[in-house]
């Protein structure tokens, strides 16, 4: 029954010359979301709307799936397309309309008509008042309430006839691709997948490292890092993910530092390389998916001490979040149940068990001049190693 | 160098058995119930197959019915068993150290009611007779017992428990997993009172996806899939042909020569563990292959403990220089709980979280387990520097 659909945008809406540019990024990422499903569809602007025509057969559920992943889409609107072949015609099809997409037929509505095409032979409000009365006649049992009405029925009149009424939320944000890149570091974890979308829902590109420590890590852990970048670029698109070898940063750090600052100093060591990548591959800032607390080394003295080693932003989107509304996200975004396997990341294995939470800056900064000897070189060693996966 | 230490995991496919699986796939596709020529062709295969394993076992070619699997075949005869002598009682027997395939169908026949006594083991892995003496009672209707651990490679008292539980009670069944055990022993139910018998196709350079259970002519036993009524309507569904044949085909060849490969991978066995002792703070799980044939232990599975080094750091390690091994065993290396045969042994914590199982195979040779041994001997001490300090 549904040929199309209206995609309405939230915030693109309120933004000034520049648009078109949101426009175009959100007409760029519904084709691009649109790919893998079932269909040919064809994508336009018109008066400051989007609309998908579906100019095959398509599967709606699916079509739907994919298009609320797409960010920067408010509302998704499933539209009749009608021929103008006359109002008593018009009047028919919205009839059955009414029959199929409410079978109880006994709901408030308002018919809610816009002319765009200024020839058609009844104005708005004709086209409002003679449809309500057709509707009223077919169903007894629907009534008008033109204040708070059930259904709110779109009629708008422009080559063809669009008719929808139902709307179908969107994930809200801003497309992606216009808000910059930013550099996610991605773990086999709950947290920073769901700090990647987040920012990612505010228009921002995504690119990711993973820190790999093998034989300390497996080939499982980084399969299940990958399986979560995947999940992810479903709503970001296409993720450049740069897997690095960090064991023997990371056995350097355990032979020559403090054991209760191990944790620590090696997060300092992944924020350098981190920001190198970022750098190296135009990202405006580093994303990660710490809050306050959560960790030894996401108390606030942890993050300062982890933070002063990047001259980049750093972003972190679950700052205030407990881990329950954490948990909640992951769920929805689909990345929970990858997140939870049991696989050990390079954080947890040297883990010391009673690790410091009021780390001090300059005694940190003193230890990590024990690694002065090699440190330069194993950070080069371990750039080298940069293995780029393309993830969509 | 690739060296495969994992063979009680699964083994590599033997190129005469891939060759006649893909030669039924191709040509001899036909259904064994079909009427025509093409369905003969394939039922020759299966009679076949049929006849060498019942010599390999010496039992009736009747008794023996296909499955998908060790699983299956372990599922079949306990819940079969179970439901088909119910009226007789309701208590079954089995020890703490099976293959979850085992206990973990125990657990579900303990929620439909059913009593189930777990033996424990010993410090070498292995049941004594004196528990197993003291369980069988008048209602007990199946005792199973693994022929082979698969963790440890403890062999258990086989002939001497049938001859046991049927000296104290003659109507109490007794099935025997012997998925780790078939191919690396002669094994003759009628000659050591077992009553049932699985085995799988994958472990023995046979497919994956096949299984046998030998179900003696006596045995009252009801089906747990139903369908078209094959293989005497206790297992339905269509024959697997080829992989039946390739089950066979494996066995046979491995039975032709069994003694003679059994007796190398004793020595092999041997020859790596006085290797592996020659490091400091190396523990054998389990009895050492004192060279005394088939006495309490397996030729193909060795478990060994390095202290210090945790399973699966080793395991990685060992992986970057292409030695594939387990730590604790492939079916259970998913979930992070130490082996559940360790365990049951009582086996200390250090141990536990180090244990990692070598598994040979009649392709395993001195070179390559020199091969290990020397990457052993350089990683072990390098990873013993880099341990979580407590």
């Amino acid at each position: 029954m549904f040929t199309a659909f209206l995609i309405k945008y939230a915030e693109i809406g309120v933004k000034g010359k520049n648009r078109h540019l949101f426009e175009d990024a959100l007409i760029h990422q519904i084709k691009y979301a649109l790919k893998k499903c079932e269909g040919q569809f064809l994508i336009h602007k018109t008066q400051g709307r989007i609309y998908v025509d579906a100019q095959t057969d398509f599967d709606f559920d699916e079509t739907i799936e994919h298009l609320q992943k797409v960010f920067g889409i408010s509302q998704i609107c499933p539209v009749v397309y009608v021929r103008d072949e006359g109002f008593e015609k018009l009047c028919d099809t919205v009839v059955k309309y009414i029959g199929d997409v409410y079978p109880g037929c006994n709901k408030t509505f308002k018919v809610n008509a816009r002319r765009a095409r200024k020839d058609y032979p009844k104005d708005s409000m004709e086209i409002n008042a003679d449809m309500g009365e057709a509707i009223l006649n077919a169903y007894p049992d629907m009534s008008v309430d033109v204040h708070k009405p059930d259904i709110t029925l779109n009629i708008e009149v422009r080559e063809n006839i669009y008719v929808y009424s139902e709307t179908i939320p969107g994930p809200g944000g801003m497309p992606v691709g216009t808000g910059g890149k930013a550099m996610l570091l991605l773990s086999g974890g709950i947290d920073s997948p769901v700090a990647g979308y987040m920012i990612a829902k505010r228009g921002v590109k995504i690119d990711a490292v993973y820190f790999h420590a093998p034989p300390y890590t497996s080939e499982r852990a980084k399969q299940k890092v990958v399986d979560l970048a995947r999940i992810v670029s479903r709503y970001t698109g296409p993720i450049y993910l740069h897997v690095i070898n960090f064991t023997d940063i990371q056995l350097y750090i355990h032979e020559k530092c403090p054991h209760e600052e191990l944790t620590i100093i090696m997060r300092r060591y992944m924020m350098r390389i981190a920001e190198h990548l970022a750098r190296e591959n135009q990202c405006l800032g580093l994303i990660t998916g710490e809050s306050i607390g959560q960790v030894a080394s996401q108390t606030m003295s942890s993050l300062a001490a982890t933070n002063e080693v990047c001259g980049l932003p750093v972003y972190r989107p679950l700052i205030g979040f407990d881990k329950q509304e954490i948990v909640e996200v992951a769920e929805k975004i689909g990345t929970f149940e990858t997140s939870i396997l049991p696989f050990e990341d390079c954080c947890t294995i040297f883990v010391a068990k009673h690790p410091v939470t009021k780390p001090n800056v300059k005694i940190i900064r003193r230890h990590e001049r024990n690694l002065e000897e090699r440190i330069e070189e194993l950070v080069e060693k371990a750039l080298k190693t940069d293995e780029l996966i393309i993830v969509e | 160098m690739e060296v495969y230490l994992d063979n009680s995991a699964t083994t590599r496919v033997f190129p005469e058995v891939a060759e006649l699986i893909k030669e039924i796939m191709c040509e001899d596709y036909g259904n064994p119930s079909s009427l025509h020529r093409k369905g003969i062709q394939a039922e020759q295969h299966l009679r076949h197959a049929k006849e060498t394993l019942a010599g390999i076992l010496k039992v009736n070619e009747k008794e023996l019915f296909f499955t998908s699997g060790g699983t299956e075949s372990d599922n079949l005869a306990l819940i079969g068993c179970a439901l088909a002598n119910q009226r007789r009682g309701k208590h079954l027997i089995t020890t703490q150290i099976e293959h979850p395939a085992v206990l973990q169908t125990m657990k579900y026949l303990e929620g439909l009611g059913f009593r189930v006594t777990y033996l424990p083991v010993d410090g070498t892995g292995r049941i004594r007779m004196e528990d197993l003496r003291r369980s069988v009672a008048d209602d007990t209707t199946l005792v199973s017992i693994m022929h082979t651990n698969n963790e440890i490679g403890s062999l258990q008292p086989i002939a001497e428990a049938g001859t046991l539980i049927k000296k104290i009670n003659p109507d109490t069944l007794f099935h025997v997993d012997a998925v780790q055990g078939f191919g690396k022993a002669r094994i003759y139910p009628k000659r050591m009172n077992i009553d049932l018998l699985s085995a799988s196709g994958h472990k023995i350079h046979g497919p994956k996806g096949v299984g046998l259970l030998y179900v003696g002519e006596k045995v009252k036993i009801q089906p747990i899939l139903f369908g078209g009524g094959q293989q005497m309507n206790l297992r339905s569904g269509t024959d697997n042909v080829p992989g039946i044949a390739g089950m066979a085909k494996a066995a046979e060849m491995l039975y032709s020569h069994l003694e003679e490969d059994v007796n190398r991978l004793y020595h092999c066995k041997r020859y790596f563990v006085n290797g592996l002792k020659r490091m400091e703070n190396v523990r054998i799980n389990g009895l050492l292959p004192d060279g005394s044939y088939g006495e309490g232990t397996a030729s193909h599975v060795l478990s060994a403990s390095f202290i210090g080094v945790r399973s699966e750091v080793l395991l990685h390690a060992l992986e970057d220089e292409g030695i594939y091994v387990s730590a604790g065993s492939a079916c259970s290396a998913r979930k992070p709980q130490p082996s559940a045969t360790l365990r049951a042994m009582g086996v200390e914590k250090a141990r536990l979280e180090s244990a990692i199982r070598f598994s040979f195979s009649v392709d395993t040779t001195e070179k390559e387990l020199d091969y290990t041994l020397k990457v052993l001997y350089d990683k072990i001490p390098v990873l013993r520097r880099y341990t979580r300090r407590a």
